[in-house]
């Protein structure tokens, strides 16, 4: 007991201390965690189509042969449409879900939060099999539209958890003042809900933005004939010579999607 | 006008909507396409023969039943240690990094949002015969022939998803320990208990349904993962989604691949279950 007042001097908090050097181990971790993607990046300035040490010339040829690529192009933009789409549904439904179990009680509450929360407990694989068979059996044929419902699926579990997460902490007073002065239910919504929750609707679109953009294992079941990027990506890599374009064309992509999550997780520190 | 409850039915009904035509109705129509005893065509108006022979056939395919014991266990691995991994980044964020905490968790940030498929290929170029790692060790002179076992094995797809998933599993962790009250810890010191016992007795039971919550949502992406291991396992690092995709794609047989998939399914969510009893479920509300 004696010991305690020491203690409390180090810091704030004064608890949660060990003598453990947990700043290097993180600086560590991060180093480990960032080599092979600097690797990468230094790769897709290298002459080389391996990556094999020592590194031999310095070429800016990957990254101009990216934009004479129309195939390489046409996957990215396809990666767009579908996120922008997918994004747009999972944010909208997810809207949906969030005023009516936060605000709402009713008969099925529970099971409407529980199913949509539960695409997170399937592997992609059994959910890009069930989709594929689906849209077989319906005759609907695969397309972007197809990949973009598929990725709306998998993106609202992410939305619902950032709007939730915001709509409990909005006082209901807010909402029955508007009402008591005249406005109507859907007014209210879109004149006082919407534009609070602002920051976190653009949070929730981008990160399902996000977690469409990158994903692979289920637009490979749902994409046909028209690739989103890493379904092309992942269609491609067997070919080592095209390794080092594919490469750049990830890696201006990646300082794409790097900057859409530091706007997300601001937007998202910032309501909190 | 619309009253509240009113509206409470435009809200509800397109998410119901959405979500049944989009998520429950092709995992029933898997499920009824897996109790078909025939690949050809399906058309509508037919009899439904519903048959166990896909399951029973799996059931005499002991190497498939084993491929999914591998791939649990892989999954396990890679869902343990990439929980582990992050336990300390999580910690270190949550309780020293105090007013730069938003920025190491920028520095974070940019690996996970860094392409997925372009990390496996980071750790194909590393690993590989020809690769950084073999090519460096040659220069520099430590060895003279690559070597060859870094690449294609169940290992380096343990390595590779592990390498994925650590900054993602860091988030919940981290938001994990940040909920928890630090007068708990203050209480724990106040009556004489040390840093391992607080860490011990206080911090990680406290942590612990973030933590479950962490590795099921590494472990239930990787059991049913196809796209690493076709990339950095070879032959003996397949897991039991190549499997299914194979019957999808090469094979073509529907009904097998369902019943493949339906069993996979089970599984992920029978182990949800447990895992979910096993903590105590008051705790997760909290």
């Amino acid at each position: 007991m004696t010991t305690l007042p020491g203690r409390q001097s180090r810091g704030a908090i004064g608890v949660g201390h060990t003598r453990l050097p947990l700043g290097p181990a993180y600086a560590v971790m991060l180093a480990l965690l960032y080599l092979p993607i600097v690797l990468l990046g230094v790769f897709s300035f290298s002459a080389n189509t391996t990556l094999t040490f020592p590194l031999q010339g310095f070429t800016l040829s990957w990254y101009s042969a990216v934009f004479s690529d129309p195939a390489l192009l046409g996957a990215a933009r396809n990666s767009l449409v579908v996120g922008v789409a997918a994004a747009t549904t999972a944010t909208a439904l997810g809207l949906a879900v969030t005023l009516a179990v936060v605000r709402f009680q009713f008969r099925g509450r529970s099971a409407l939060l529980a199913l949509a929360g539960a695409p997170l407990l399937v592997p992609f694989v059994v959910l890009g099999v069930a989709l594929f068979l689906l849209f077989a059996l319906l005759g609907v044929p695969r397309s972007l539209l197809t990949v973009a419902a598929g990725h709306s699926v998998v993106a609202l579990p992410y939305a619902v958890l950032i709007l939730v997460s915001r709509m409990i902490g909005l006082d209901p007073a807010l909402e029955d003042a508007a009402m008591d002065l005249g406005a109507s239910y859907p007014t209210t919504l879109r004149r006082v809900t919407v534009p609070l929750l602002g920051p976190s609707l653009l949070a929730a679109w981008l990160t399902s933005f996000i977690v469409s953009f990158d994903e692979v294992a289920l637009a490979n079941f749902l994409a046909g004939g028209s690739p989103t990027f890493p379904v092309f990506l992942y269609g491609q890599l067997r070919f080592a010579q095209r390794l080092p374009v594919l490469i750049a064309m990830a890696v201006l992509l990646m300082i794409g999607t790097v900057t859409l999550n530091l706007v997300a997780n601001r937007l998202r520190s910032r309501d909190q | 006008m619309l009253g509240r409850r009113g509206t409470l039915r435009f809200l509800v009904a397109p998410a119901y909507l959405w979500l049944i035509l989009l998520f429950v109705a092709p995992l029933c129509l898997a499920i009824a396409i897996s109790l078909r005893p025939e690949v050809g065509p399906i058309r509508f108006g037919e009899p439904w023969n519903v048959s166990f022979a896909q399951y029973q056939a799996i059931a005499e395919s002991p190497s498939w039943l084993r491929l999914l014991g591998v791939s649990g266990l892989m999954a396990f691995a890679v869902a343990a240690a990439s929980t582990v991994l992050a336990y300390p980044i999580a910690y270190f964020l949550a309780f020293r990094a105090r007013e730069r905490a938003p920025l190491y968790l920028v520095l974070l940030l940019v690996p996970f949002a860094t392409s997925f498929l372009l990390r496996v290929m980071a750790w194909k170029l590393l690993l590989g015969s020809t690769g950084a790692i073999n090519s460096f060790l040659i220069w520099i002179g430590l060895i003279h022939e690559p070597i060859g076992l870094l690449l294609y094995s169940q290992a380096a797809v343990i390595l590779t998803l592990t390498y994925v998933w650590i900054p993602f599993a860091a988030l919940p962790i981290y938001a994990a320990l940040q909920r928890i009250d630090r007068s708990h810890l203050e209480a724990a010191a106040d009556l004489g208990s040390g840093p391992w016992t607080r860490f011990a007795r206080v911090t990680v039971p406290l942590s612990l349904p973030g933590l479950l919550a962490t590795f099921f949502m590494v472990f239930i992406p990787t059991v049913g993962e196809y796209v690493t291991p076709s990339l950095v396992g070879g032959t003996g690092g397949i897991m039991y989604g190549n499997l299914i995709q194979d019957f999808f794609t090469r094979a073509g047989n529907w009904p097998l691949g369902s019943a493949l998939a339906v069993i996979m399914l089970l599984v992920t969510l029978v182990l949800v279950g447990v895992a979910l009893r096993a903590v105590d479920l008051r705790r997760l509300g909290t």
